[in-house]
């Protein structure tokens, strides 16, 4: 990627840094106790390299998830963050909560196809339709992993689970959703996608509002085999890329040779800007109409396109809409939170 | 009808005998008519008249329609529990009205619309008839105003009957009409009317029940026990608050939302130091409070019995990973469909063993508005020194009716913000620390906040270890939940303690809690009075309970337990934790008709126990 060859102040030491003079490893969390090959694996590594080389300091970041082999992967990257697995599918809540209290912080959530579409599908459109900025995750294997391979609402339709079940109803699908109900940044990409999935995440970082990216990870252990749209093979196969997906930082500042026409560019939120080459001449990753088309159309082709799918950056979050102070909630001093006497006294004279 | 005033003779009152400020008068009507500024007014004319006075609104589930009922009662001593019969009725509603007189006794009163045509239906009651269409016609020219100031009429009909000052009913009307002059020209002529037809029609007779001025009331507030909780929550310091709408809790948040907007608006920036969410269910309501109170916030929701079901997983979710949270839970029948405007004190064993697996919760049970604004503070207090979800354990009798109290008291204690480690703190415990070690004894761990510059930590349910790392081991398990069970008896000697009235040489013993305390202090004086039995009173102020219970069960032979459900869920939850040998003495008081308690319930109970 051209972004990751120039860093503003060259680090004296002999071990690479960040702009923040911290070592990738600074951003690692415990061992993972997932199955080995397994897509969430991959997505952890991603969001380790995210932060990174986007310099996120880890002490303002709360990372957070519901239940499932998924919603186990916050505990593997970023230790310096405080983190919570809190109840299946009901993240979302948990995070608009975290983030009332300390609206300073960055929040990233992880869940799972199960956790998101099915006990948390309501969560999750109310968290969409909040534009809560919180960079939400979906690892999609298109299975129940931890409870042992049941499907999820993003099975495939037809597919058969290693018990002999066939799954007779449609998948949800979480993109078209989320752009529906209102996410500002909506993404799809694949676990073994090193170089897309690093730049959405990258974007997604620079973005302010909700992201909602639905990341294809197959899971090895009950969902790899031959005719799962979520297996390694297939997505290999079927996915439509949007196009190359390029992020340049705001402290990166870099022009970046694209032919006017073939690329749009978004500026973001906090200055960045994000380039996504384009795959048709008439495709507008700001316009929701050419969205939803794009999903719809793709799905019946029986492939999925991957990469930025839809983008926002000036909606107002739900964060701003409530007039907050600025300083956090949660450290407000007394003075501020326990009105005066008077005000006892004047509540009282009026119920006299 | 010849005459308005129906001759049937009082069985009881004679004309020479009055019954003074010692009475209850029901007002029927239909749902959604406007009769509540009607029943507000004659309450607090009372109530400024210096007489102790309550007022129970019996409503139905229902926008518009249906019947309901308002019974305002006056007491010169004071009681101000519900009283179980109704001295003066009110008939405005056609559909009731026949049952409603039926149901009196002999000699009670009764005002009533004249094509009712209720003096036919028994002799041995008192009868006012009056032409509420007639009269409103006149005082209100617009049609469609009339169905709500038609209940001003009976008002001003009753300033008369009951010599309730018709100058304390205008100043009463203006307290809630004041600022709408249309309004208030409209009532107040409406009320005058009323007056002025009882004046004519009704001057030649004695009335059997009277208000005369005292001055029992002054210095005193009228005000509802959700209002109370949401100056409570306002002063307590809350920031987040995160609700899902239900009859009987709603007001609380709402209440609390109009205080915030009004009280707790940064001066400087005009922004505000809170944020308050309506949340798609309870669910995600308290789902955000854990989130906020886990990030550092003063965070709470308010809910009934079925948003408490809804809540149930995540309230184990915080007991495990020790989160404070507060949760109001004004209680009313269960289940969701079905009775949703009537009180009990039905959740209090759901509520101590909330969610799954081992867990305990403290409640706390307030009884009075002056509780309900107080215990708002301590529940926030507790919930952040214990690290665990706290409930106050309200319900709609206190939450939604008007209650006379002293003024609250601005709360001088610090908040307590509990064991937060700071920088300074880590540095003192170096490298003793861990989330979830037992430093102090205690049983509470000591809690690190993000963005505080503390160490972090992965928070879990109960798959962790004393240094908050995963883990599936047997005795970090049994650990964790031995250590939680001594942060519970911690928490015995931390919340409201019991209110205890030991009487001496009393053998019998009366436990009570939350609003089935003022039928309970009534009662104790009827036992005195009628059946010449003296009772020990100790009211219950919070679960779990601390030694002072064991105590009093001991120094008495009998001991009843009363409170508003059918099983007897508080005697259950006593029968847990106290002494076993004590069990035996415990007996039981149960009022679950959907009604606020009453004293001459629980005292027919008590005799009838005693004579066994
Ligand atoms: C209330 C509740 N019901 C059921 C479960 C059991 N459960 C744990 S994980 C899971 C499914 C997880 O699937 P998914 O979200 O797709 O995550 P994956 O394991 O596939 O990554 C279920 C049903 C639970 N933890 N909580
Ligand atoms: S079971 Fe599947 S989803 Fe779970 S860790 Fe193993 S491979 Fe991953």
């Amino acid at each position: 990627m051209s972004t990751e060859t120039s860093t503003p102040t060259p680090a004296p030491q002999a071990k690479k840094t960040n702009r923040l003079g911290l070592e990738l490893a600074s951003y690692r969390g415990s061992k993972t106790t997932l199955c080995a090959g397994c897509g969430h694996n991959a997505i952890t590594e991603r969001i380790i390299d995210a932060c990174y080389e986007m310099g996120v300091d880890a002490k303002k970041v709360i990372k957070l998830s519901g239940i499932g082999c998924s919603s186990k992967s916050p505990a593997y990257f970023l230790n310096q963050s405080h983190g919570f697995n809190s109840v299946h599918g009901r993240m979302p809540s948990v995070a608009t909560g975290a983030m009332l209290a300390n609206h300073t912080m960055a929040a990233i959530g992880v869940s799972g196809d199960g956790d998101t579409g099915a006990i948390g599908i309501g969560q999750f459109v109310h968290l969409m339709r909040r534009n809560l900025p919180l960079i939400y995750i979906i690892e999609d294997n298109g299975c129940y992993g931890l409870t042992k391979g049941q499907f999820s609402p993003t099975a495939d339709l037809g597919t058969k689970a290693k018990n002999g079940v066939v799954n007779d109803l449609p998948p949800i699908d979480t993109c078209a959703l989320a752009i529906e109900l209102g996410a500002t940044f909506v993404a799809r990409s694949f676990s073994g996608d090193k170089k897309q999935l690093l730049s959405i995440l990258k974007a997604a970082i620079a973005h302010r509002g909700t992201c909602m990216i639905d990341v294809i990870s197959p899971c090895v252990t009950f969902n790899d085999h031959e005719g799962s749209t979520k297996s390694y093979a297939y997505v290999k196969e079927h996915d439509e890329a949007l196009g190359e997906v390029t992020f340049v930082p705001f402290f990166e500042d870099i022009s970046v040779d694209y032919e006017p026409g073939s690329t749009t560019e978004v500026t973001m939120h906090d200055g960045s800007h994000l380039f996504l080459k384009k795959i048709s001449e008439h495709y507008d990753p700001t316009d929701k109409l050419a969205a939803n088309r794009l999903l719809h159309e793709t799905s019946l082709r029986g492939e999925f396109p991957t990469g930025v799918i839809y983008i926002e950056p000036d909606k107002d979050d739900f964060l701003t809409s409530l007039n907050m102070v600025e300083q956090p909630l949660a450290f407000l001093p007394q003075s501020m939170t326990r009105p005066a006497p008077s005000v006892l006294e004047e509540l009282m004279a009026g119920l006299k | 009808m010849s005459s308005p005033l129906a001759t049937a003779a009082p069985a009881e009152s004679s004309s020479s005998q009055h019954v003074v400020n010692d009475f209850s008068i029901s007002v029927a009507t239909v749902n959604g008519s406007g009769s509540q500024t009607a029943n507000l007014v004659l309450l607090r004319a009372i109530f400024q008249m210096g007489v102790p006075v309550s007022g129970k609104n019996m409503f139905p589930s229902n926008i518009a329609g249906l019947p309901t009922w308002y019974t305002i009662r006056a007491n010169a001593k004071g009681y101000i529990a519900r009283k179980k019969e109704i001295d003066f009725l009110v008939a405005m509603n056609a559909e009731t009205a026949r049952e409603d007189v039926l149901s009196l006794d002999p000699g009670r009163a009764v005002l009533y619309d004249v094509p009712l045509k209720l003096n036919e239906l028994r002799d041995d009651l008192m009868f006012y008839s009056v032409p509420f269409d007639k009269i409103v016609a006149e005082v209100c020219p617009d049609a469609k105003l009339r169905r709500l100031v038609k209940n001003m009429i009976y008002d001003g009909v009753l300033s008369h009957l009951l010599s309730v000052d018709l100058g304390e009913m205008v100043e009463a009307l203006s307290k809630t009409l004041g600022k709408k002059p249309k309004a208030m020209a409209l009532n107040q002529a409406a009320l005058e009317a009323g007056a002025k037809y009882a004046q004519e029609h009704f001057a030649v007779i004695q009335h059997p029940y009277r208000i005369q001025r005292m001055n029992k009331t002054g210095g005193l507030i009228l005000v509802d026990g959700n209002a109370a909780a949401a100056m409570g929550c306002m002063f307590a310091g809350c920031t987040v608050v995160a609700w899902y709408p239900i009859t009987p809790s709603s007001s609380l948040p709402e209440s609390f939302i109009s205080y915030m907007r009004k009280y707790r608006m940064d001066k400087d920036t005009g922004k505000a130091t809170f944020a308050i969410v309506q949340a798609e269910d309870e669910i995600a309501a308290i789902g955000m409070v854990i989130g906020a109170s886990w990030a550092g916030a003063r965070a709470m929701t308010s809910t009934s019995g079925p948003g408490i079901s809804l809540m149930s997983e995540f309230a184990g979710l915080a007991y495990y990973a020790e989160v404070p949270a507060v949760v109001f839970d004004i209680q009313r029948v269960g289940p969701s469909t079905g009775l949703p405007t009537r009180t009990a004190q039905g959740d209090i064993l759901s509520t101590a063993v909330h969610s799954h697996g081992d867990t305990k919760h403290v409640l706390l049970l307030p009884a009075s508005m002056g509780e309900c604004f107080d215990m708002a503070g301590d529940a926030f207090d507790l919930s952040e020194r214990l690290q665990t979800i706290v409930y106050v354990m309200s319900d709609l009798d206190l939450g939604m009716n008007t209650w006379m109290s002293e003024p609250f008291t601005y709360p001088t204690k610090p908040l307590d913000r509990g064991k937060v480690l700071d920088e300074a703190k880590v540095r003192e415990l170096g490298a003793s620390w861990g989330r979830y070690k037992d430093l102090d004894g205690d049983g509470i761990p000591w809690r690190t906040l993000p963005d505080t510059g503390t160490p972090s930590y992965f928070t879990r349910g109960s798959g962790h270890n004393a240094m908050a790392q995963y883990s599936e081991r047997a005795d970090d398990y049994t650990n964790n939940l031995d250590r939680l069970s001594k942060k519970f008896d911690t928490a015995a000697g931390l919340v409201p303690q019991p209110v205890i009235d030991d009487v001496k040489g009393a053998k019998v013993g009366i436990i009570a809690y939350g609003s089935s305390h003022w039928a309970v202090i009534e009662s104790r004086d009827l036992l005195k009075d009628e059946a010449s039995l003296d009772t020990s009173y100790l009211r219950l102020r919070a679960y779990p309970f601390p030694e002072s219970v064991d105590a009093f069960i001991r120094r008495h032979d009998r001991v009843y337990v009363v409170e508003q459900n059918r099983d007897a869920q508080m005697l259950s939850l006593l029968r847990i934790d106290i002494d076993p040998a004590l069990q035996t003495r415990l007996r039981s008081v149960l009022h679950y008709s959907g009604l606020p308690i009453d004293a001459r319930s629980v005292t027919q109970s008590i005799v009838a126990q005693e004579k066994q």
